[in-house]
């Protein structure tokens, strides 16, 4: 009995995996372009793992427009037969990366604003060079740091 | 006929908004006097639009002339119409600010039109995905202007915040796809209805649809475990751009999660789930608490009202989560004050930096008695945040805390009472602030010549050296470049203006009471 439910679980694994390898797809692109974001030190690769991100919300929307056997939503006049893939998510990834394109022109203007200034891309040293120019509070583990210095800035 | 007004206000700002850089060429000069213009005719226009909701109630506009769902469309009642207003006249009197202290570019006029025109939008949109292109429209020139001083430290703060933001708003977008799966819509009025016919409120898609939401929300607003953008961006960030962005931009997400929650979900999404509900309120909680207690031992004025941001944001979503009518009203009151006040904060703090090269608290010694005005508003400003009445600020966090101690009582749940203790500890905790900068500002028994002396040597002892390096505006030798020692004039009767504003707000509850009465009883019923 037990063999069996875990059959029938495998079975529908693979058949997730088979029948709708672009939400997996999707689910992994998310967590890959988070992890690239948090833990890459270059801004340009948290900038790339931004996009990454980005893209699978776009494989997301694409995904669900999908209807099996179904033909380009442009109806002929006099009225088409059916069925049809849905157009509007498509209409909206469109409009979505319009959005992300402006996003990243801005984020690498940014970051040639910050390697002229600094001559660095890596956040580490970036940071360290902050905190000698007083851009940024002392590290709360030296000594003579001020107690404002709040630490929450790791997570970006 | 007034419906026009709806895309016209979001349309309007955006096309002048390529004035400045177009005319440009010929006059350097062309973008205040653009962005005066379109700015005013925005106050008009949230006049009339607010006139018409609260007398003949609320409408909605089809754009391009196709009838939701299939099309967009806009629409206007009570809250809308709030912070609609809100967004106008905090832009104009922004305007008066930048255009005593910069930044003045017609770069910057050009994205400061944007982003008006995109706050209206959010505030007016009923369709989830046009809030978020609107959203991005917002986040996208906010992080244009927090750079706009051109300084190395401040194009990292606005990176740090753009990936943020980024994420924040991608997270709302995998929400609006989750809810597009399971109701095949993306009116809010539809949704709302498909929710119950297509799928239900215990539907793994929907409540993971209100989750990725709510996270994304999260992000945008500031709440606490990833509030982290918000100090360095405010901090970082030329003055008048500080003023805007604090009082008006995670005033409209805030304002988004409140209309999304209430208008899209609805009540009964929150009562049947009540593991959502409850990680809201501990969210809003830890808020609440985190930020206050940050505010109290940060020493850069900037920063220490940055962090008071994220305890009274931690507030307004509280009243979300509480789902209470009562509570709900303190949250769009708090939500629209707060807004005013950190204009009023911000513009104070502002004029005493341009003036007095006044960053830290200790720079502030004794300056009551060279900006009387200033410091008296910044005072007036500051008790009003704390929470004295009458102002504003009372009147937000005594309907929130009666709302969570009815809705305890009701449900005889701990929660609720939980939250007003939170409240009223934040409370404690921003009068621990706000007196210091009031005792520092009155009491500190000093002359200023010596002040300045003072706190330039107390500077210079300082291992970290301060935030101050934002060039021209350190107080580095006795006073010599710390500003003109006066305050401009326009700018100052804003500032005042805003303070009688905050006040007398305060004896306007049952006003609120009345004008907010029919979104409460729809949103309840």
């Amino acid at each position: 009995m037990t063999a069996a439910s875990t059959a029938i679980a495998a079975q529908s694994a693979l058949d997730v995996l088979g029948t709708r390898h672009a939400y997996v797809v999707f689910a992994l692109l998310l967590c890959i372009g988070l992890y690239m974001m948090i833990a890459n030190p270059n801004l340009v690769k948290k900038v790339i793992g931004l996009n990454l991100f980005q893209t699978a919300i776009f494989l997301l929307f694409i995904a669900s427009a999908y209807v099996d056997g179904g033909a380009i939503p442009i109806v002929p006049s006099g009225g088409g037969t059916g069925p049809y893939v849905s157009p509007l998510p498509h209409v909206l990834v469109l409009t979505a990366i319009v959005v992300g394109v402006s996003l990243t022109a801005v984020a690498l203007a940014l970051c040639i604003r910050i390697y002229d200034e600094y001559g660095t891309l890596r956040v580490d040293t970036l940071r360290e060079l902050l905190r000698e120019e007083g851009s940024l509070p002392a590290r709360p583990d030296l000594p003579g740091s001020e107690p404002g210095s709040d630490g929450g800035d790791g997570d970006d | 006929m007034t419906d026009v007004l709806l895309p016209l206000s979001i349309a309007v700002p955006i096309v002048a908004a390529t004035l400045p850089v177009a005319l440009g060429r010929w006059d350097a000069d062309v973008g205040w006097p653009v962005a005066a213009v379109t700015t005013l005719g925005l106050v008009g226009s949230a006049a009339a639009v607010a006139l018409e909701v609260y007398t003949g109630g609320p409408f909605d506009h089809e754009l391009g002339g196709f009838a939701p769902p299939i099309g967009i469309e806009l629409v206007a009642d009570e809250l809308s119409a709030a912070v609609f207003l809100l967004v106008a006249l905090v832009s104009a009197a922004t305007l008066v600010l930048s255009r005593a202290i910069g930044p003045r570019g017609n770069a910057f006029h050009s994205a400061y039109l944007l982003l008006t025109g995109g706050l209206v939008g959010v505030s007016l949109t009923g369709d989830l995905f046009n809030l978020f292109v609107f959203l991005e429209i917002v986040g996208l020139t906010t992080y244009a202007l927090i750079a706009a001083d051109r300084s190395g430290a401040s194009a990292y703060a606005s990176l740090k915040y753009l990936v943020v933001g980024t994420v924040g708003a991608s997270l709302y977008l995998v929400g609006v796809g989750y809810v597009f799966l399971a109701t095949g819509t993306l009116n809010m009025a539809d949704v709302s209805v498909q929710i119950v016919e297509r799928a239900s409120y215990t539907d793994p898609l929907v409540q993971a649809g209100f989750a990725f939401i709510a996270a994304g929300f999260a992000l945008k607003i500031a709440l606490f475990p990833v509030h982290t953008w918000q100090p360095d961006a405010y901090q970082r960030a030329p003055d008048a751009v500080t003023t805007l962005v604090a009082a008006l931009v995670s005033t409209a997400s805030a304002y988004a999660l409140i209309r999304v929650t209430y208008s899209v979900f609805t009540v009964e999404f929150l009562a049947a789930n009540d593991a959502i509900t409850t990680g809201l309120l501990l969210v809003a909680g830890v808020s609440i608490l985190a930020g206050s207690g940050l505010a109290v031992i940060q020493s850069d004025l900037k920063r220490m009202f940055a962090y008071s941001s994220v305890a009274q944001f931690g507030m307004v979503v509280a009243a979300v989560g509480i789902a209470d009518e009562t509570a709900l009203l303190g949250g769009i009151v708090h939500l629209i004050g707060h807004g005013l006040l950190k204009f009023g904060l911000f513009c104070g703090l502002a004029l005493l930096a341009a003036g007095y090269g006044a960053r830290r608290v200790e720079d502030l010694a004794s300056l009551a008695r060279d900006a009387p005005f200033a410091s008296g508003a910044l005072a007036v400003l500051g008790l009003a945040l704390v929470g004295v009445p009458p102002s504003i600020g009372f009147l937000g966090k005594w309907y929130i805390a009666l709302g969570a101690v009815r809705s305890a009582g009701a449900t005889g749940g701990v929660v609720g009472v939980g939250i007003a203790a939170v409240i009223l500890a934040s409370t404690l905790f921003t009068l621990a602030y706000v007196a210091r900068v009031i005792e520092r500002l009155y009491f500190a028994g000093v002359d200023r010549g010596d002040a300045e002396r003072g706190s330039a040597a107390g500077h210079a002892g300082t291992p970290s050296g301060g935030p101050d390096g934002d060039a021209g505006t350190a107080v580095a030798d006795g006073g010599g470049d710390a500003g003109p020692e006066t305050i401009p004039t326009a700018p100052l009767a804003v500032l005042v203006a805003a303070a009688l504003v905050a006040v007398g707000l305060g004896f306007a509850g049952a006003g609120f009471e009345t004008l907010l009465d029919p979104y409460l009883t729809e949103v309840f019923a």
